[in-house]
């Protein structure tokens, strides 16, 4: 394989790869001002569409065609949210964007602004990244120094105001209507749809949720062109209707056990193999994969032996994971116990648990404590079919849930009772030799918080 | 008109109803269990337990197309063809996973619980629940604090449909009330120093499905079982709230709004929720009593001053006391029945045909209260003026109030006096009441004693709102018929009753042949005939066109 040359990661290691200076001498900036002095908003929809550009987010539903969703013509305002509320376990790539190259995501959302009719772009960014949000904040003041920020940018009628928010620490804030909620300063509880936010979202106007990264390839599709982003990635399965195909550069959040972690970028539909050995130097200490997230933990596991799954939107749901999600792939050795695993993803989803519908509230912290009760050697096996029931029941897609993060919160309990149902028995059996056939209900272990 | 087929029953709809799978299928006889919907406050859909699977039926085909997962009835609007399948096994599975989880951490603590036997998790467990616990058993924390004045709030029963937040935000506007903490460790709280203290604050204990938001005022009084409802109509102000009386043994307990959608929609005030509690005041007028001493000024305390008198001699004694006096003004009090005016109206006539009539005081407090969600309470605080007016003006059409009564005995036109009140608490001052002294008979009918009493020559007790039976109209114009829900204390005879007997009519007091009589004898209570529903009739009715 061809050794792909960054682009999204171009600023990384360049010396004040962040500044404006530096941003347009790359080339940035450029491409903006040639849309915004040819190019109609519908132009600009209709480019990211036929780019196929998906979203980065985690759902990757088509950017274009979801801004099409917005009413046509809408009086405004027409709000333009971008989630770098980055709360996924493993995911880093929007950090690295916001840090690293803030100007490249500026001239993002200032495009996507302008495709949108949106004439104010809120970014909601995480609590946890202070250095992002002085970068952006002071790339903003850059730009609109630079005068591609503020009333009349450029001369034209088109105007645009970024606001950076900084959120709370929530993972529930990281979903669209959740992150909308807590901009307009309620509890972040997912609404209910329908309405769609592209038809009643923030302040009950029509609202664009987009990822940090998305804006990104928005910015990059601009510079180098449609051909350019549909030349990288895998094209359509035909033999499936509903695939789209998955173009474009990715970057890849690398962690766990391997050799050398970090954020990488390289086109859609590469390995996880690929990915953990030309990347990540292979599994660390000579050692080899127990299993591999694919995408952050609330996309499940894949096992050893479907490490060659390719990593774009399709891949991951073949081997029985919810998708690609943020494509933060986590690598866990062979010496890692399985059920360490489940037990670390259930404490975090109950603890991040927006507590709303009842099958997640109750199901994620019920699953902790079966966790926590089979951690402390008091485990039954029929705390397992009782998992993979919650697993099974407890989400959007079954519809018992509001938003999706219920799914999220389930497929880890449900790929890892599945695939590694083994290595749960011989634990339960092992630490457990007097209990672990009992089926009556035993006593509770007394919980301790998550945090 | 559309049609909604529920597990296979097609039940037509209104062209323009817009209805959500939870009211179809009510309209099918099909119970959806919900906790979080009401049908006052907006939708969230967060309960889970309304899941049910819909589908939509093709008009031109006839084929159903089922949606492939389950969907919340609350949140799910019917048209026509749509399919509702309730009772299918996913269905069921679903509701049991919802009520397993929802006990996961409640305390279960039925036996101390008031909540107990009008809970629905109580009554959707043992509908749609399993028998065995699958979750670990641990034993439960029963904590509970105060979130306003007359809310408590036990913190582990809640199962976080959060109505009562809703409810604060929407309809009384207030928004003390909010979800704290995240996941399983969330709890609906006050903001310190913020506490849940508004007018409509008790209605977050009717919304409350479980026993989690208890009522101060009811809390340990009385098990739900055996109390008795009777509908009722709430005696506060002119609103005309329809309610519940729930009582025991002729005491009363608590009362409860009942819905209707003309008048108070699912609410009810506080005002008017612990308004009750003077029904069983020790201090009441519990005795019919005549004077001693007939020069009747400067009296001692009124069991000292006052004959008692049985009742059988008081229609007799009362009707001669009154020839003898002359000239008859009489104060028709808004907190009577329309039948009971009307008779009273019908008596006085037939001792003095010259009898002056006029409306009763009418008691007001400040203004108007409209809170954000519609609920209004009225200034005025008694529900039956616009009754009272319409009945006084079959007899005089001088429509007189109770200023022009005070004027009139004032100015000497008045050798008797027959006030009614039935007024709950104190409504006179001494400088109102002095005219009344000059007269040669003054007949006071009231709940309490007030500055009146030393001028009365009768001393009668009158029936509270819970005592009555009859029709009172309310300030739109609605008229509601109501029964009595308890008996009044020993010694005391409802207005209605003594009225009927001092009209020689035979047996019981019959307020519905009263009623009847009324609106054959008048065109503007026309309405008033025949049958009244339990959410009343507008009296403008037929009166429009």
């Amino acid at each position: 394989m061809t050794p792909f040359k960054p682009v999204l990661l171009e600023a990384v290691g360049v010396p004040d790869g962040h500044s404006i200076t530096s941003y347009k001498s790359r080339g940035g900036y450029a491409p903006l001002e040639k849309v915004l002095a040819e190019k109609q908003p519908v132009d600009v929809i209709e480019m990211v569409k036929s780019s196929g550009l998906r979203g980065r987010g985690g759902a990757g539903f088509s950017t274009g065609l979801k801004w099409t969703f917005l009413p046509k013509d809408h009086p405004g305002p027409i709000y333009l949210c971008v989630n770098a509320d980055e709360s996924e376990p493993g995911t880093f790539n929007n950090r690295i964007l916001m840090e690293d190259d803030p100007h490249q995501v500026i001239e993002g959302i200032i495009l996507s602004s302008y495709a949108t009719r949106a004439s104010t772009a809120y970014i909601y960014l995480r609590y946890e990244y202070p250095h992002s949000w002085h970068r952006l904040q002071a790339a903003i003041d850059e730009a609109y120094a630079a005068g591609y920020l503020g009333t009349n940018i450029r001369g034209t009628s088109f105007s645009l105001d970024i606001y950076l928010h900084r959120g709370a620490a929530a993972y529930i804030c990281g979903e669209e209507t959740g992150l909308i909620e807590s901009l307009e300063g309620k509890r972040a509880w997912p609404r209910i749809k329908p309405p769609f936010p592209a038809i009643e979202g923030l302040f009950r106007k029509p609202t664009v949720v987009n990822n940090i990264e998305t804006m990104a390839c928005v910015a990059q599709i601009a510079r180098r062109g449609v051909d350019w982003f549909k030349s990288i990635g895998v094209p359509a399965d035909p033999a499936n209707p509903r695939d789209p195909g998955s173009y474009g550069p990715k970057l890849y959040c690398l962690s766990g056990h391997v050799e050398k972690p970090g954020c990488y970028e390289a086109p859609l539909g590469i390995t996880a193999r690929q990915l953990i050995d030309e990347f990540g130097g292979g599994v660390w200490k000579g050692r080899k994969a127990k299993a591999v997230i694919p995408g952050g933990i609330s996309m499940g596991l894949m096992t050893e032996s479907e490490l060659d799954t390719p990593l774009d939107f399709a891949g991951p749901g073949k081997v029985g994971c919810l998708g690609l999600g943020t494509a933060a792939v986590v690598v866990i050795d062979d010496q890692t116990s399985i059920v360490d695993f489940l037990h670390n993803s259930c404490r975090f989803f109950a603890h991040e648990s927006c507590g709303q519908c009842t099958p997640c509230r109750e199901g994620t912290s019920w699953s902790l404590r079966m966790l926590e009760r089979i951690k402390a050697g008091k485990g039954r096996l029929k705390d397992l079919d009782l998992l993979l029931e919650i697993g099974q029941t407890m989400g959007m897609m079954p519809g018992s849930t509001i938003c999706g993060l219920a799914d999220g919160a389930a497929w880890p309990i449900k790929n890892a009772i599945k695939k590694f149902r083994g290595e749960f028995e011989d634990y339960i059996k092992r630490t457990n030799p007097s209990g672990w056939m009992v089926t009556d209900p035993v006593p509770a272990l007394q919980i301790v918080g998550a945090h | 008109m559309p049609v909604v087929i529920v597990d296979g029953q097609e039940i037509e709809i209104g062209a323009d109803e817009r209805l959500n799978c939870i009211e179809a299928a009510r309209r099918a006889g099909k119970e959806i269990p919900h906790y979080c919907w009401h049908p006052g406050l907006s939708v969230v859909a967060s309960c889970r337990m309304c899941l049910i699977e819909t589908g939509s039926r093709d008009a031109a085909t006839g084929k159903i197309t089922m949606v492939p997962k389950l969907v919340p009835g609350c949140q799910t609007p019917v048209k026509d063809g749509t399919v509702i399948v309730t009772e299918s096994q996913t269905v069921i599975d679903s509701r049991a996973r919802v009520e397993e989880a929802l006990l996961i951490d409640h305390p279960i603590d039925c036996p101390i619980c008031d909540k107990a036997g009008e809970c629905l998790l109580q009554d959707y467990h043992f509908e749609h629940g399993q028998a065995e616990r699958r979750a670990d058993l641990h034993p439960f924390t029963s904590r509970k604090r105060d979130v306003g004045p007359t809310v408590t709030l036990f913190v582990d029963r809640c199962i976080m449909c959060t109505r009562c937040v809703r409810f604060t935000r929407e309809v009384s506007g207030t928004g003390e009330l909010m979800v704290t903490s995240r996941g399983a460790k969330e709890e609906i709280d006050v903001f310190p120093g913020f506490p849940l203290d508004n007018k409509l604050a008790g209605n977050v204990v009717d919304l409350c499905p479980v026993g989690a938001l208890g009522d101060k005022d009811f809390l340990y009084q009385q098990r739900v079982w055996f109390l008795k409802r009777e509908a009722n109509v709430c005696g506060g102000c002119s609103a005309g709230c329809s309610i519940h009386t729930e009582h025991n043994q002729d005491t009363v307990y608590r009362l409860k709004p009942r819905e209707n959608p003309h008048t108070n929609k699912w609410w009810m005030c506080d005002d008017g929720r612990y308004g009750w509690h003077h029904l069983h005041d020790q201090s009441r007028v519990l005795a019919a009593g005549r004077r001693r001493d007939p020069g009747r000024n400067g009296h001692g305390a009124p069991a000292d001053a006052f004959d008692a008198v049985e009742w059988a001699d008081v229609t007799t004694r009362l009707r001669a006391d009154l020839k003898a006096a002359g000239r008859l003004a009489v104060a028709v009090s808004p907190m009577l029945t329309v039948e009971e005016a009307w008779m009273l109206c019908a008596v006085a006539r037939s001792i003095d045909p010259e009898a002056f009539l006029a409306v009763g005081h009418v008691p007001t407090v400040g203004a108007d209260e409209t809170f954000p969600g519609g609920f209004t309470i009225r200034a005025e605080k008694c529900p039956n003026r616009k009754g009272v007016e319409a009945v006084v003006a079959l007899f005089d059409p001088a429509s007189r109030s109770w200023g022009d009564l005070l004027a009139h005995v004032e100015a000497g036109n008045a050798d008797a006096a027959w006030i009614t009140g039935g007024y709950p608490g104190p409504w006179i001052d001494d400088a109102t009441a002095s005219p009344f002294a000059n007269l040669a008979c003054v007949v006071v009918q009231d709940l309490f004693d007030s500055p009146l009493t030393k001028h009365a020559t009768w001393r009668l007790p009158a029936a509270g709102f819970a005592e009555r039976a009859g029709t009172w109209v309310n300030v739109a114009h609605r008229a509601q018929s109501f029964g009595q829900a308890i008996k009044p204390p020993a010694g005391v005879w409802p207005e209605g009753r003594l009225f009927w007997n001092m009209l020689g009519r035979r047996g019981l007091y019959d307020p519905v042949a009263v009623r009847q009589q009324i609106a054959g004898s008048s065109a503007a209570l026309a309405a008033l005939a025949g049958e009244i529903p339990a959410t009343g009739v507008d009296l403008r009715a037929g009166q429009l066109a």
